[in-house]
């Protein structure tokens, strides 16, 4: 058993978890950054391992200077005892000790390894939640064919192993983020036959204020639909992917074109050839820590469940604040000013003395959520996926339970909220634990019950009492917390 | 309130509402519109939302120590063995709710623990338990993963598990196809009286006038003996299960320690835990069981965690590298003498209770949900009621 006693814990080190402890040490507090991944960067600045091969970060990176900037910092402050950084760490559990949080974690790039390292657990006066997103998914008929992956396991795969997923691929789903998905492979050698979006960037007309107030942003999306023509990347806006088509493996997939109801046009649908199709639907934010601590959360514009948070980053729990895409999916930009805001807020607690004039980050925050807001209602979900979702649509892969039998249990059984269909039917039970398939559960759930998604259909997926894989015989021998005598009655 | 929702007035009487829509109140339904009953059930959130949406589907004897409750383990076993057959949707309300007749499997770790299992097990065999000595060196046979650290134990052929919560929809739903309406998320606010009588209940959108109330609102239960003005002691009893990855079958029966009777028997507070493992037809294992006395208490307890998956690895080696995935905590309605309350309430006419089973619910729900539709209709119940009488508790007792 490892333990580590700080002051401020933060769990993530992604952009908004590498701002926020650089802010907190600078400012004079001992910090632990605890990350699951083997290097810092998170998702956004996932890096190859050494002697992958050659890496150009500015062909795969936006803002990399700023990620080796505050690497480099925060590992100076490393060697001054004031940072911890703790890589490779699975936070499972974190709970309530005394007037601390004790951090549990699992140690091991790989959680099931044989003879893994003692476990750990970080003790903390504070914490900053700075745990990200995950690529959102929704079922649609031949997901689950070889040669389908998520949008950001593609860009994973290159950015973290400068593998291209196939020779002729596919980027479909939503968001700007498929373009850097589609530049990337681009740039590493795969012929990318479509880039299938689902909305229109015209929409944005619709939103002048909060362009102008990040103009930065859309030249950043110029940047890449610039390259994208370079490359003959044919962008569709307007479409959909309503097939993956293959038997064993994925062969093709048949696209057609939404009308203004949004629904496909009739006559509009044509077959893409590819051997691997990369698609993502925006992301949804991973708030099983959170839950755990008892922080209020709300449904954000793009339909996901965010942590609420104050003007200082600050959750609803005393001594929490929270960070980047769990407070809401906005980018690595807008994670890096919330980091940046909550490290100060937590080092302002312990009361030190200088955290600086921050009225231009907030003002910076400001503009950058306008424009994510704006973003979100560009780029929403199209209804026709739900719709066209059938009864023999697989929806969790893991349960193999398809959109059928999550119907009927709603219809039939009477689940009326997302969590009753989950008992019933099992999905979000398997190994993945309904990371992929729990939004898509969540809206079927509320279709078929004749309303909105709401909060509770969300948490469903979110709330657990383990958040991450836990070895038996490790949990068994987990040192602290005395079992507390009960009521005495 | 300032949007309370508009009032929808219900012009028909039901002979039965069915306050909770869990395991019991399911099968109270079921068997009320069995008997000829008009029913309406209503609860305060979603069907088997709360204490059967955390259990592990337990319909077990081994566990019943001669007495009231192993008479009322003994009817439910029989009443879930002639439904298990029930054609349903072109497949059996067995398989629907994937109930498993795999029986149970009790170990003892010592020699006084084995004498006592040897003791309890021959009393249970004279009330018509099949309950039949395993010797240590052929446990093996049964369980090849068990540890060998064991002294002996006993297999109880009866024993059963049932996926709880579809248990609970399939009842309420054949209850529905009889004629029943099931109101969700609408909490019982109050209930009708004609002076002394129980005439109906009151909710946020409409009040629903009955010929009898049914009190089956679990651990919930005292909250609606106290719109009635009794006291029916139901209170909180937390557990915790832990779920592993999924496995190849390698846990064929439900295994327990033997001092699980004694837990389940015990007055403390304080956290116990007695190992139970049994594997599921859709891979996981589950691990159980725990049991404390912390009110409604959401917080994780590591101590508990910890002690449930070390009896696990300790009861089968094999378990120690395997990942716990997921785990769940569910609050037990019990009563202070560990058997439910059943019948009506004489000092509340028209007012009804099947509530308070503990951790033995799901097992207990077909047997009791007979008793209730016997009294309703004035037949003489199969199993004396005394035991399970309402007014048993006396007044509340300052501590």
């Amino acid at each position: 058993m490892t333990e580590h006693r700080v002051d401020l814990a933060v769990i993530g080190a992604g952009p908004a978890g590498m701002a926020a402890a650089l802010a907190a040490a600078e400012a004079g507090t001992r910090v632990a950054v605890i990350d699951a991944g083997v290097r810092p960067g998170g998702q956004y600045w996932r890096s190859p391992a050494p002697g992958a091969g050659p890496f150009r970060p500015a062909t795969l990176h936006h803002g990399w200077r700023r990620f080796t900037s505050t690497d480099t910092r925060l590992t100076e402050l490393a060697g001054t005892g004031r940072v911890l950084r703790l890589a490779g760490h699975h936070v499972w559990s974190i709970l309530p000790a005394g007037d601390e949080w004790s951090v549990h974690c699992v140690l091991g790039a790989e959680p099931r390894q044989h003879g893994t390292p003692a476990p750990v657990t970080v003790h903390a006066r504070r914490l900053v939640i700075a745990t990200g997103a995950y690529d959102r998914q929704l079922p649609f008929p031949g997901w689950d064919l070889p040669g389908v992956i998520t949008a950001g396991g593609g860009q994973a795969l290159l950015k973290g192993n400068l593998v291209v997923a196939g020779q002729t691929v596919v980027v479909a789903g939503t968001g700007p983020f498929l373009l850097p998905v589609a530049d990337g492979l681009a740039r590493y050698g795969a012929r990318v036959a479509a880039v299938i979006e689902a909305n229109s960037p015209l929409a944005f007309a619709r939103f002048p204020r909060a362009v102008l107030g990040a103009t930065g942003k859309l030249g950043e999306a110029t940047g890449y639909a610039g390259r994208l023509l370079r490359h003959r990347v044919a962008v569709r806006h307007r479409h959909v992917v309503l097939r993956a088509l293959g038997t064993d493996r994925l062969t093709g997939v048949l696209v057609g074109k939404l009308d203004r109801a949004g629904r496909v046009r009739a006559g509009t649908e044509r077959e893409i050839a590819c051997d691997v199709l990369a698609v993502g639907w925006g992301f949804t934010p991973q708030l099983e820590l959170p839950l755990q601590l008892g922080c209020a959360t709300r449904v954000d514009v793009d339909g996901s469940l965010v942590v609420t948070v104050d003007e200082d980053q600050a959750t609803s729990v005393a001594g929490v604040w929270a960070a980047g895409e769990a407070t809401g999916v906005g980018g690595a930009d807008l994670a890096t000013v919330e980091g940046r805001l909550a490290g100060l807020a937590a080092a302002a607690s312990f009361g030190a003395d200088e955290v600086g004039d921050d009225r231009a980050l907030r003002r910076r925050r400001t503009s950058l959520r306008g424009f994510a807001s704006a973003m979100h209602q560009v780029y929403p979900i199209p209804q026709v996926m739900l719709e066209r979702c059938s009864d023999e649509t697989l929806v969790c892969r893991c349960e193999e339970v398809d959109a059928g039998t999550i119907r009927r249990a709603v219809v039939e059984l009477g689940a009326t909220e997302a969590r009753i269909v989950k008992l019933l039917a099992r999905p979000g039970m398997g190994w993945c634990q309904g990371r992929v398939c729990g939004f898509a559960t969540a809206c079927l759930t509320a279709r078929h019950a004749g309303r909105p998604v709401a909060e509770a259909d969300l948490r469903a997926f979110a709330d657990r009492v383990i958040a991450a894989p836990t070895p038996l015989g490790q949990l068994a021998t987990w040192p602290g917390d005395e079992p507390p005598a009960g009521d005495g009655g | 309130m300032p949007d309370r929702p508009p009032r929808t007035p219900t012009s028909t009487t039901s002979d039965l509402v069915v306050v909770g829509a869990g395991i019991v109140g399911a099968a109270c339904a079921y068997h009320a519109t069995r008997v000829g009953l008009s029913v309406t059930v209503v609860d305060s959130g979603p069907i088997t939302g709360g204490t059967t949406g955390a259990g592990e589907g337990n319909i077990l004897l081994s566990d019943k120590e001669p007495g009231p409750e192993l008479d009322l383990a003994l009817l439910s076993n029989r009443q879930w063995r002639s439904l298990a057959d029930l054609p349903l949707d072109g497949t059996t309300f067995g398989r629907a709710v994937e109930l498993e007749t795999k029986g149970g499997l009790v170990v003892a770790t010592g020699p006084a623990a084995l004498a006592g299992l040897t003791r309890l097990a021959a009393q249970q065999r004279e009330l018509g338990v099949e309950a039949i000595a395993v010797p240590g060196d052929r446990l093996p046979d049964f369980e090849p993963h068990l540890t060998d650290d064991v002294a002996g134990g006993y297999r109880y052929p009866q024993d059963m598990q049932v996926q709880p919560m579809l248990a609970a929809a399939h009842l309420l739903r054949l209850a529905r196809r009889a004629g029943a309406t099931v109101l969700t998320h609408e909490p019982v606010t109050g209930l009708l009286r004609d002076g002394e009588r129980v005439t109906g209940v009151r909710t946020p959108r409409r009040d629903i006038p009955a010929g009898a109330v049914l009190n089956a609102a679990g651990t919930w239960a005292g909250e609606i003996a106290a719109l009635a003005g009794v006291r029916v002691p139901v209170a909180p009893r937390r557990g915790y299960i832990l779920v592993t990855e999924p496995l190849p079958p390698i846990i064929r029966h439900k295994v327990y320690l033997a001092d699980y009777v004694a837990d389940v028997a015990s007055d403390s507070a304080a956290l116990q835990t007695s190992t139970v493992v049994e594997g599921t037809g859709a891979g996981t294992v589950l691990i159980g069981a725990s049991r404390e006395r912390v009110g409604f208490d959401r917080t994780i307890s590591l101590p508990a965690l910890r002690q449930l998956a070390a009896g696990a690895v300790r009861l089968f080696p094999v378990l120690r590298d395997v990942a716990v995935i997921r785990a769940y905590r569910g609050f037990r309605p019990y009563c202070p003498d560990h058997l439910p309350v059943i019948g009506p309430d004489r000092r509340a006419p028209g007012l009804h209770h099947a509530c308070g089973h503990e951790g033995a619910g799901i097992g207990l729900s077909l047997g009791t949900a007979r008793l209730v539709a016997q009294s309703l209709i004035g037949e003489p119940p199969e199993i004396d009621l005394h035991p399970f009488r309402p007014d048993r508790f006396g007044p509340e007792v300052p501590r």
